[in-house]
């Protein structure tokens, strides 16, 4: 079903364009990474500031309140421009193991993130200058610096086919998660 | 003149062992981008504050100060993983307008970062909320324009 579907969008004429564009793709990709310093970065200096190593005599809420505008931006044009990559070839990203390891982590760095604001930043006021913030603020900081770390790691990875359905054979594993039984099947 | 010492770059112990193992090349460059992400915090903060924007309610020479480990940490690991990238394909590098673009970039916002940047945002000033003055801004600017030209030709090795 979702298969069906993603096949379905790699042959639209836009997702075939910009997949074959001379510059289109490539500077999708670059907006991609570069945007990462913006978002990516900002949020490694909040997260070092709530794990206590960094920034300690910055108030919390002045990086939740002026530089996340900022994260904002950043995250933004990387969500902008990374369904648009996906758009490009949706069926191989799909299939593709470090694509799906980052989407897992990414979810993951999302709940962390809405964890935190519905929990310890609900009263940062409170502890807005300790230099060693609540445990549950460290916490998030330290989940968030990882779970970032995995997600750009794994998604520099994507461009490479070690473990793609038509590189074989595989260990079962690798191809379980893959999701490739269907694509071997030949029912795909 | 200059390619007789890439092509001795390339046949470096370094450049042979990354060109020749699969995951060296891809795990270095996910360490350079982890670099990039560092790196653009660490710049940000003090370039954002500096063009009157992001943590302005802070002074301009604590941001500097607070960001600069961070600034040197996240270069020293771009410097570590860039050097061995660059080693596995110096003679490619050689003929790729993208890499002199990138080569010719960084020793400048280096050097506005580290002497003219750094004096400027160290800079302590009488009212902590201080907007910033023309010069501040122009600063930031620049900073940011430079370090985006070096980001922006970086990747674009890769696609030239």
């Amino acid at each position: 079903m979702i298969e069906r579907f993603l096949g379905w969008l790699g042959e639209t004429p836009w997702s075939v364009a910009l997949l074959e564009s001379l510059y289109a793709w490539p500077l999708v990709e670059s907006t991609h990474v570069l945007a990462l310093g913006l978002f990516v970065g900002t949020t490694a200096m909040m997260d070092l500031r709530l794990v206590g190593i960094a920034f300690r005599k910055v108030p919390v809420t002045a990086f939740t309140g002026r530089l996340l505008p900022w994260t904002r931006i950043g995250f933004a044009i990387m969500t902008v421009t990374g369904l648009l990559l996906f758009y490009s070839q949706p069926l191989r990203y799909y299939h593709n193991v470090f694509f799906r390891v980052k989407v897992v982590v990414l979810i993951l760095a999302g709940i962390n993130a809405a964890v935190f604001h519905v929990g310890a930043h609900r009263n940062a006021l409170e502890w807005d200058h300790d230099t060693r913030p609540p445990r549950g603020a460290r916490i998030a900081g330290a989940v968030s610096l990882s779970a970032w770390a995995v997600v750009v790691i794994t998604g520099r990875l994507i461009a490479y086919n070690w473990f793609d359905c038509d590189i074989q054979p595989q260990p079962g594993w690798v191809n379980w998660l893959a999701g490739c039984a269907a694509v071997l099947d030949g029912t795909e | 003149m200059l390619e007789p010492f890439f092509r001795w770059c390339e046949a470096t112990a370094i450049g042979q062992a990354v060109a020749q193992s699969v995951w060296a090349f891809p795990i270095l460059e996910a360490v350079h981008l982890i670099g990039l992400c560092m790196l653009g915090g660490a710049l940000l903060v003090v370039d954002l504050r500096l063009l009157g924007v992001g943590l302005t309610s802070q002074p301009v020479a604590r941001l500097a100060r607070y960001a600069r480990p961070w600034l040197i940490g996240s270069l020293v690991v771009m410097v570590t993983t860039g050097v061995p990238l660059f080693l596995s394909e110096a003679i490619r590098a050689y003929y790729n307008t993208s890499f002199w673009v990138k080569m010719c970039t960084l020793p400048v916002a280096l050097g506005f970062t580290f002497l003219v940047r750094e004096r400027v945002a160290r800079r302590e000033s009488a009212d902590p909320h201080d907007p910033g003055s023309v010069t501040d801004r122009a600063v930031g600017a620049v900073s940011l324009a430079l370090w985006f030209v070096v980001a922006a030709a970086g990747r674009w090795i890769g696609f030239s």
